[in-house]
């Protein structure tokens, strides 16, 4: 088992539980502790109910876990909801003037708070939220000067007093824990590790800069909007010009216009945005343009559950626009992969000249991650492909017309020239055209000409296969169970696994990264070694379980599928697996505990 | 229009041609707007390579392939926003966008009124014929009420859009109208359009010789009348534009109704384009303000 440590905080939108939340997050990391957060939540600005859970320690962490370790409910809801779901051991801090407990486990510690008569609370309104930082960072056996340096920085900007005075809230909560609650028997450790703690939308936004993204415009969509956020906040420092669109049709099409103006340009949206950008996708692989198209999936269909995750959008983009066209898609495995991945994707779609589209979705989109710096490569190889600029001429051609934009190659890739050089004048046409770019769908409709350009763009497929590693399997190279999942779930799968391995039950991972090009034959070879193939995917239908059988014929043993908004935890695939190892049956879906 | 354009030294109609001829219906009026348009880029002497002409789709948005210019024939109704991103990412390309009244009124609607209020530095000439003319004669915004088309054969019951007018109300910084047969007035409007310095808008009444038999070249003739011959008209004023939007009947007012030169355009309102164009910035970040993206979450 994983030595983590779990603290939960929930209460109403708007009563602060992001403030504690990133002064323990950021205690953790400095203490060189790995954490992994996930806030579950709901669509309004004030009220409804929301919990954010922060999972730490030394060893990497990947996932939410199974338990909680301390529960910090800030109003009566979150008592009411949560305080069934703690265990022997685990621990409840709570205000006592305001919040009455139920009753608990056997072996769970009620911590009350005796608010107002520890602090004056007509001066601090969060003097509850302060007090129980404090109390529960005594708790966690961490000294006191952590959380004065993290308060400092908190509150510096709002002046020396308030600095004061929550200081001294949080050392009267402190000391209070010392003298009336009961530590947990392991102090939290300490590393000399160093972590980054980003959001996926962070790191795609970053990895977009590290690639070299120079355009970037967005429609604002939750859970996508953070990716337009950071680039707006750091568009200057990184000269990226970062716009904000009337819609997200206009957003392809600004996108698609600087791509072909020679710069990298990527853009970030959700499902909903996604549909209407489909027939924009559809250009930039007609005329050969190529942009990166982020979804960040949220539960469908239709507006669906915006603050909730899901991995619905596959087929979505599987079949994004109409007719048959090069493109590549990507899932992401974690949020330092969110990184990772753009500038790989730039490559590939720029080498090919297609749309490359990156599958996301809420649990990264939103989560938090602590990434080794080293991980966050601002230096990644950048590969813009055959690309013809004003600069960049190798032979500069002098007669107008000798250029052909859509050359037929072996590659099917022709050499690009952007607008602004001399001598490659051309016009690029969303309707089927000759190698010069001149039209075949009107006046010269020719079968010949029009079989001879799809097979000079589907010709990139076979090389983009090439170009694309296979996935591999993680874990025992023989196992009773191999759980196949995609994108997200690496993390809580890879979990779930080392608790079967514990167990006595061996599993291993294959975990899909490359949904377009998929690499079927590799896949079912790796398959055909495993004893039991389980599909797991945070859907309704099996999206993934009905690709991989219409590509290669491929039917698993069993399926573990989420649909309920929230992610898997490690004990949900868990127990699932033994059910259908048991041959209970074959279709699991875990019921998730926590109702928020 | 574009910050500092440049001139070359000598252009001739053969040069700005494509290399193919328009498939355009005999008589329509959108071969006066290519005439017009090919005689404007001759007399300003802008390098061919430096320009891009982008349409959407219909009949006139074939534009493009009959130019010989870097050219865009993008999606129905999406120009203007091929167009924003293009010229955002090169600024020093002078960027014409051309496409017909379904295409900007209709499906591009949307993005008509936010480039107009963006002042995004492009020419925009729509080829206004009251039809749509590629699916073969359908209403259009700019129909008028009581049209008789295939979409609706007993008479067109919506008003139909006033392209000048809402140009004004979206915060258009130059607003003409041009008529396909008066070649000489038309060349000098797209002249004026393509040096204004912020979004041009030109709506072109273009005769559908085939689908439109109500807007016909005898219809416009004698109704038309040039804003430049009224001396007592001043196009800086932009009540009196507004106004003179309205008429529409026995007098239809052509020529430039509106021009303002003192709102900066998107590009020269982003200091991010301070160094230059987006196509020549270094792709990488430099390595300091990387360590301080990253520092920052740590």
């Amino acid at each position: 088992m994983k030595q983590t440590f779990v603290i939960a905080i929930g209460g109403a939108a708007g009563q602060g539980v992001a403030t504690p939340g990133d002064i323990f997050a950021k205690i953790f990391s400095r203490r060189g502790l790995n954490l992994n957060a996930y806030n579950a939540y709901q669509s309004i600005i004030r009220g409804g109910h929301t919990l954010l859970t922060i999972r730490t320690g030394a060893e990497r962490v990947t996932n939410m876990g199974d338990r909680i370790d301390l529960l910090i409910p800030l109003n009566q809801d979150t008592m009411d909801r949560h305080l069934r779901l703690l265990n022997a051991g685990a621990a409840c801090i709570y205000n006592q003037d305001t919040i009455k407990p139920g009753s608990p486990s056997s072996g769970v510690q009620l911590c009350p708070l005796p608010v107002s008569a520890l602090v004056d609370i007509t001066r601090n309104k969060v003097a509850q939220n302060t007090l129980a930082i404090g109390a529960g960072l005594h708790m966690m056996g961490i000294g006191f000067p952590a959380l004065e340096e993290v308060l400092r920085e908190q509150f510096k900007k709002k002046g020396d007093a308030l600095v004061a005075e929550n200081v001294g809230v949080a050392r009267v909560g402190y000391d209070y824990s010392a003298a009336h609650f009961m530590a947990f028997p392991n102090p939290l450790p300490k590393t000399e590790n160093r972590y980054a703690i980003l959001s996926g939308n962070i790191a795609m936004a970053m990895g977009g800069a590290a690639a070299g993204v120079k355009f970037y415009c967005a429609y604002p969509m939750s859970p996508s909007t953070g990716v337009l956020h950071w680039m707006a906040a750091h568009a200057r420092k990184a000269g990226i010009m970062v716009r904000q669109v009337e819609d997200e049709i206009g957003v392809i099409n600004m996108v698609i216009g600087a791509a072909h103006a020679g710069v990298r340009a990527m853009c970030a949206t959700s499902g909903g945005g996604f549909a209407l950008m489909s027939e924009g996708i559809g250009m930039s692989a007609m005329i050969e343009t190529p942009v990166v198209v982020i979804n960040c999936q949220r539960a469908g269909p239709s507006t669906g559950v915006p603050t909730k995750t899901e991995q619905g959008d596959l087929w979505q983009l599987l079949g994004a626009a109409f007719g048959d066209y090069p493109r590549v898609i990507a899932a992401p495995l974690d949020i330092a992969d969110c990184f990772k991945l753009i500038p790989e994707i730039f490559n590939i779609a720029d080498r090919f000249q297609c749309p490359g589209l990156v599958l996301c979705d809420l649990l990264l989109s939103e989560g938090r991650l602590s990434v080794p710096p080293k991980d966050l490569d601002f230096s990644p190889s950048i590969d813009r492909g055959e690309l013809i600029t004003p600069n960049g001429m190798s032979t500069p051609s002098t007669t107008n017309g000798s250029y052909n934009r859509y050359k037929i190659t072996d590659s099917g890739i022709s050499p690009r020239a952007i607008p602004g050089v001399p001598g490659h004048i051309h016009t690029v046409a969303t309707d089927e055209h000759m190698e010069d770019g001149v039209l075949i769908s009107d006046e010269f409709t020719n079968p010949i000409k029009r079989r001879a350009m799809m097979e000079k763009r589907m010709r990139k497929v076979t090389a983009i296969e090439a170009a694309v590693p296979q996935p591999a399997l993680l874990g025992p190279g023989k196992a009773d169970v191999t759980l196949i999942g995609w994108g997200s779930t690496k993390g809580v799968i890879e979990e779930s696994c080392e608790i079967l391995n514990e167990q006595g039950i061996s599993a291993n991972q294959l975990q899909i990264r490359w949904l377009v090009p998929l690499h079927g034959q590799a896949i079912v070879d790796i398959l055909r070694g495993s004893r039991h193939t389980i599909i797991v995917e945070n859907n309704y239908s099996g999206q993934f379980a009905r690709y991989l059988r219409s590509e290669t014929s491929f039917v698993p043993d069993g399926h573990i599928r989420k649909y309920d908004g929230e992610p898997f935890m490690p004990h949900h695939i868990v127990e699932a697996v033994k059910e259908q190892l048991a041959g209970e049956t074959k279709l699991s879906v875990p019921m998730h505990e926590i109702t928020v | 229009m574009a910050t500092s354009v440049q001139r070359t030294q000598e252009l001739t109609m053969a040069d700005v041609k494509g290399k193919v001829d328009p498939d355009w219906c005999p008589g329509c009026g959108d071969f006066g707007v290519l005439s017009a348009v090919q005689k404007a880029l001759v007399e300003l002497r802008i390098p061919t390579h430096n320009i891009v002409t982008i349409s959407g789709i219909g009949c006139s948005s074939n534009f493009p392939g009959y130019m010989n210019t870097y050219g865009m024939h993008t999606l129905h109704g999406r120009a203007l926003a091929v167009a924003t991103g293009l010229k955002l990412a090169n600024h020093e390309l002078t960027v014409l966008v051309t496409g017909g009244d379904g295409d900007g009124f209709g499906i591009g609607g949307n993005h008509f009124v936010h480039s107009m209020r963006r002042n995004v530095d492009v020419l925009y000439i729509v080829m206004d014929n009251q039809i749509y003319g590629l699916t073969t004669g359908q209403t259009s915004p700019t129909s008028r009420i009581g049209m008789k088309t295939k979409s609706m054969p007993f008479g067109n019951i919506e008003a139909p859009v006033n392209p000048i007018s809402l140009a004004l109300a979206a915060g258009a910084t130059f607003v003409a109208r041009g008529f396909s047969g008066e070649q000489k007035h038309l060349t000098e409007l797209i002249k004026q359009g393509i040096e204004h310095r912020g979004f041009s808008f030109l709506d072109v009444f273009s005769p559908c010789v085939t689908y439109n038999h109500d807007n016909t070249y005898q219809w416009y003739r004698p109704r038309l009348k040039k804003l430049e011959e009224d001396s007592g008209y001043h196009p800086s004023d932009w009540t009196s534009a507004m106004e003179k939007s309205l008429l529409w009947g026995d007098e239809i007012p052509i020529g430039k109704f509106f021009e303002r030169t003192d709102v900066p355009t998107l590009h020269g309102a982003e200091p991010v384009l301070n160094e230059g164009p987006l196509v020549g910035l270094e792709p990488r970040v430099p390595s300091d303000v990387a360590r301080s993206f990253i520092e920052e979450l740590m």
